[in-house]
């Protein structure tokens, strides 16, 4: 590594750390004025009475004042459930907003020094270290040294990276009050931006769309003789920036609905829920037009972009989650399991995920309409435990959180909905396929070992035959890992797109099927 | 017949596609398969990958186990130290028998030395099987200040970049004036050789290796060259080729040149004893314009399908199509299709040629005087095989194989579209009246220009 290098690194280590230690930094006084202006309505006068003795003292870390709130709050509510006096417990949890509130630190009297030594230093960081990334210098091409690697072959650094990224997720998802200490540094940003006080959601939004600029520097660098890869990069940096994070800030500043207009149903499991259609159709023109534009893009765009250009046009092009596994997660693709077991796992997952979240929406409306006399609180119930379940345990801890454990697509692969319906299309009814070379194949295996999906590619390949696979994403590594040109992806006519009897060529003895 | 037992000696790329094509056409055949080499089947062309860490071992592996079983293919780890045909018997070098019905033997090559002094020494070796890969990594555990490798061709050229891999600095040493000589036409041949020396290699044209010199441990501590000069290394490649893997066959009846002599069915001198792949020498050459013995990773597979059909529904001679292959130099790949001369007479044949500026990209095509294709290759671009397998057998002439090129291209969407700049120059060169295409909107507005 040379000085530059080192730099990035001991810039990016001093950043993370720093964001790392933030949360321990600080303390809470809790005001009353706090209560009041955090507390719905209806609560305000119970839970001021409750956190009365917390009011004016001092808590010298998040644990002890989440301690404190919860001494205070439990045993009211847990009289009130004993009691069955279900519709007085105060079910709204307010541990983040007070925390929030009531937080004194650094980050909160200098939120840009904070952000600047954080976030700042590690993306300054990142940004450096790959700047000069794959030299030309160094025999072995891109993909080489991966598996000699201990963060890319989970040895002790990627176990390391792999239970941090575990533990910031269980953290964001379901302690948040003990992030506010980073959620203030991205205060004044937000109010910049939307106009509002900064959630836990909008630093993850922040994070989460800088990693995938700076692991995308890192994507250009990689493939920079490769144009598709360098345009599919550029494609998700840019719907991640725009689409994902800036435009729905936006949105909230001009007081319209949050809305991300790149989000499909049901990988966006909430879209037809009912606190989401009644936000949007409150939400004027625009918000009309948002719920007619998101029913759009789930029975004509995917139908329609798959069939021309397979399910890669948003997988690997559009989609945030694909952005992030094609950035941050790039690094780990190869650790996909490609074994028949692991594609058994995978189509009773995937598919089954797919029922519970058509399930779960289809449940919901029908209550909607009938006013929800039908099932009256189920519903509800039935979100919670989806978004549990599937949009944090599943999406978060495990997508994000296994990367360097079980490769970058774990979600995609295993548990994305709306890659379940973009695969059945484009497995049934599309022009995509990954061509395969006549008999050029030499088994070599370099296309499996780097599919991040885990598809045995080479299995087709070595018998002349195109792959075509609902779950492929269409990344295009296997042709760029190829050493023989074998693989390449193309959209082209239906017919001749699978081949059931291939013939290798170049033996003209006879023709087989094999 | 239902029941045979069909025993194949080596695992490799024909014996493998053997057992499979066999048991396609065959419910009943019992089949062994039998390596010393390595429990399961694995692509001898990813052992360069492995070094490198672009792969893990079981990467290389096509099947899982459970295809074998599945399969019911059996798989015998252990060496053959002698045939006893009177018997149908073999011997193992434990002692243990085994009989067959039908013997295959797909023993593959073993890398050819060439009886240089001090070729036995600690530190030189070459590449080919499992073990030379676990030998290599084991040669180069120790720092090296330089390494050596001996030979123009594809094997050579993939240790020097697996050296490479490791930071070693190599020297290589090829006895013809330009590399691969044999194959490559001279402006190929300096385009891969300047592509050799941009990845800092110490390639030395026209320069045979002398002797290997051993220290007082009997390691290698240098080579001595054509010129008297002599280099220090701790390690020396010998890529020299390699030779039908057949010395346990030598005092057998089985008649033996270069390697186990068969006809056009792979019937070897012996009766229900045939040899296919590496290590096949035919009495006659398959087709005009190929070899006695035919050692690449292609003609080993087809060799093993074509044996399963003339055992199973034959009988079926081999006869092979029009000739492919493919290799990758560094980060420039290669593909080859038909024939194509490295040196030809000016009045034997019309040779047409474009290279790219940049020095990585070019394309071959040679026609016969009625201006019909022979072949072409291409150097850093993907061209489509069964296009130019077509182009080549129903002999199209040159105009329509650059015509139709577009078709032809495979390189990933939205990069350069060199075909274009092949066309424009063959129209310069050679005359032709089709029309040039244009770049799309979208090519040009995204797509990287030539």
């Amino acid at each position: 590594m040379k000085k530059l290098e080192l730099l990035g690194l001991a810039l990016f280590i001093f950043g993370m750390t720093v964001f790392t230690a933030l949360p321990f930094l600080g303390s809470y006084t809790l005001s009353e004025a706090n209560v009041l202006a955090q507390v719905k309505e209806i609560h305000r006068e119970k839970v001021s009475e409750l956190l009365k003795p917390m009011v004016g003292k001092d808590y010298g870390s998040t644990r002890a004042f989440l301690a404190g709130y919860a001494s205070q709050m439990d045993p009211y509510n847990e009289a009130l459930k004993a009691a069955q006096q279900w519709d007085q417990v105060i079910w709204d949890d307010y541990g983040f907003a007070l925390a929030k509130a009531a937080y004194q630190g650094p980050s909160r009297s200098q939120p840009w020094l904070w952000l600047v030594l954080s976030i700042g230093a590690a993306v300054l960081g990142g940004f450096l270290y790959h700047l000069r990334g794959f030299s030309k210098d160094t025999a072995g091409g891109v993909h080489a040294g991966v598996f000699h690697s201990p963060v890319k072959n989970r040895g002790l650094l990627g176990l390391l990276t792999g239970s941090y990224l575990i533990l910031f997720y269980v953290v964001l998802y379901w302690f948040p009050a003990y992030l506010v200490g980073l959620v203030w540094m991205v205060e004044p940003l937000s109010r910049m931006l939307s106009g509002g006080p900064a959630s836990q959601w909008f630093l993850y939004g922040l994070v989460y769309t800088l990693a995938i600029l700076v692991m995308g520097i890192r994507m250009f660098r990689k493939y920079r003789d490769n144009r598709y890869q360098q345009l599919r990069t550029a494609s998700i940096i840019f719907f991640q920036t725009a689409f994902a994070f800036l435009i729905p800030e936006v949105l909230v500043l001009f007081n319209q609905p949050y809305f991300d207009f790149k989000n499909i149903w049901p990988l966006d499991y909430d879209f037809f829920y009912d606190y989401q259609l009644s936000s949007l159709l409150s939400g004027g023109g625009l918000g009309v037009f948002m719920l007619v534009w998101g029913i759009l893009l789930i029975v004509i765009a995917v139908p329609v972009f798959t069939y021309f250009y397979g399910k890669r046009w948003y997988c690997s092009w559009v989609c945030g989650c694909g952005g992030l596994a094609e950035t941050v997660g790039d690094p780990f693709r190869h650790l996909s399991d490609k074994s028949l077991t692991a594609w058994q796992w995978e189509r009773w997952l995937i598919h089954g995920v797919l029922a519970l979240a058509v399930l779960v929406t289809g449940l919901t409306l029908v209550n909607y309409f009938a006013g929800f006399k039908l099932l009256g609180d189920l519903t509800n119930q039935l979100h919670s435990f989806y978004g549990f379940a599937i949009g944090s345990a599943f999406a978060g801890v495990v997508g994000t959180g296994f990367y360097p454990l079980m490769g970058n697509r774990v979600w995609c692969r295993f548990g994305c909905p709306l890659a379940a319906y973009l695969g059945i299309v484009q497995r049934f009814k599309s022009r995509f396929r990954i061509t395969t070379n006549g008999g050029q194949c030499i088994s070599c295996g370099n296309c499996s070992t780097h599919c991040e999906m885990g598809i045995d590619v080479r299995a087709y390949a070595q018998q002349g035959q195109n792959i075509v696979r609902s779950s492929c994403v269409g990344c295009g590594v296997c042709a760029s890992v190829c050493p023989r040109g074998v693989l390449k992806l193309e959209n082209d006519n239906e017919e001749g797109r699978i081949h059931d009897f291939p013939i290798l060529i170049g033996n003209n003895s006879i023709k087989l099927k094999l | 017949m239902g029941s045979r037992h069909y025993v194949i000696i080596g695992n490799g790329i024909s014996g493998i596609t053997f057992a499979r094509q066999l048991r396609k056409a065959d419910a009943q055949a019992r089949i062994t398969v039998i390596s010393g080499e390595s429990p399961y089947f694995f692509s001898r062309t990813a052992l360069m990958y492995v070094f490198m860490g672009q792969m893990k071992w079981e990467h290389t592996q096509p099947y899982e186990p459970q295809f074998w079983v599945k399969n019911r293919i059996e798989l015998h780890q252990g060496w053959v130290e002698g045939l006893d045909f009177s018997a149908k018997n073999l011997i193992f070098d434990s002692g243990e028998r085994m009989s067959y019905d039908v013997l295959v033997l797909a023993t593959g090559s073993k890398p050819a030395f060439f009886g240089w002094p001090g070729q036995e020494l600690k530190g030189v070796q070459g590449l080919y099987s499992k073990q030379d890969l676990e030998l290599m990594e084991e040669n180069t555990q120790k720092p090296i200040k330089r390494a050596v490798v001996v030979g123009g061709g594809l094997i050579g050229i993939e240790m020097a970049e697996m050296l490479g891999y490791k930071k070693i600095p190599v020297t290589f040493l090829v006895r013809e004036t330009r590399f691969w000589e044999q194959v490559l036409p001279e402006a190929e041949a300096e385009l891969v050789g300047k592509h050799i020396l941009e990845h800092q290699i110490d390639l030395k044209l026209g320069t045979e290796l002398k002797e290997i010199l051993s220290d007082e441990e009997g390691r290698v501590r240098g080579v001595v060259i054509s010129s008297g000069e002599e280099l220090a290394c701790e390690f020396v490649g010998l890529t020299t080729g390699v030779t039908p893997n057949v010395a346990f066959l030598r005092n057998t009846d089985l008649a033996i040149g270069k390697g186990i002599k068969v006809n056009e069915y792979f019937e070897t001198s012996v009766e229900d004893v045939y040899a296919i792949g590496d290590c096949a020498e035919f009495e006659q050459v398959p087709a005009p314009d190929r070899r006695n013995i035919e050692q690449v990773w292609y003609t080993g597979r087809m060799h093993g399908e074509t044996l399963a059909q003339h055992l199973c529904n034959g009988p079926v001679a081999y006869q092979p199509g029009v000739w492919f292959n493919s290799a990758k130099f560094f980060d420039i790949e290669y593909q080859t299709y038909g024939q194509l001369a490295s040196q030809w007479a000016p009045d034997s044949l019309r040779s047409f040629y474009w290279a790219h500026d940049g020095g990585r990209v070019a394309f071959r095509m040679q026609l016969d005087l009625e201006g019909k294709i022979l072949g072409a290759h291409n150097f850093g671009f993907r061209l489509r095989h069964a296009f130019f397998d077509r182009a080549i057998r129903e002999r199209w002439s040159g105009e329509q194989v650059i015509a139709k090129l577009g078709e032809a291209n495979f390189d990933p969407e939205f990069f350069a579209p060199y075909y274009m700049a092949i066309q424009q120059a063959f129209q310069t060169q050679f005359g032709g009246n089709f029309p040039l295409p244009k770049r799309s909107f979208i090519q040009k507005l995204f797509g990287a220009g030539v």
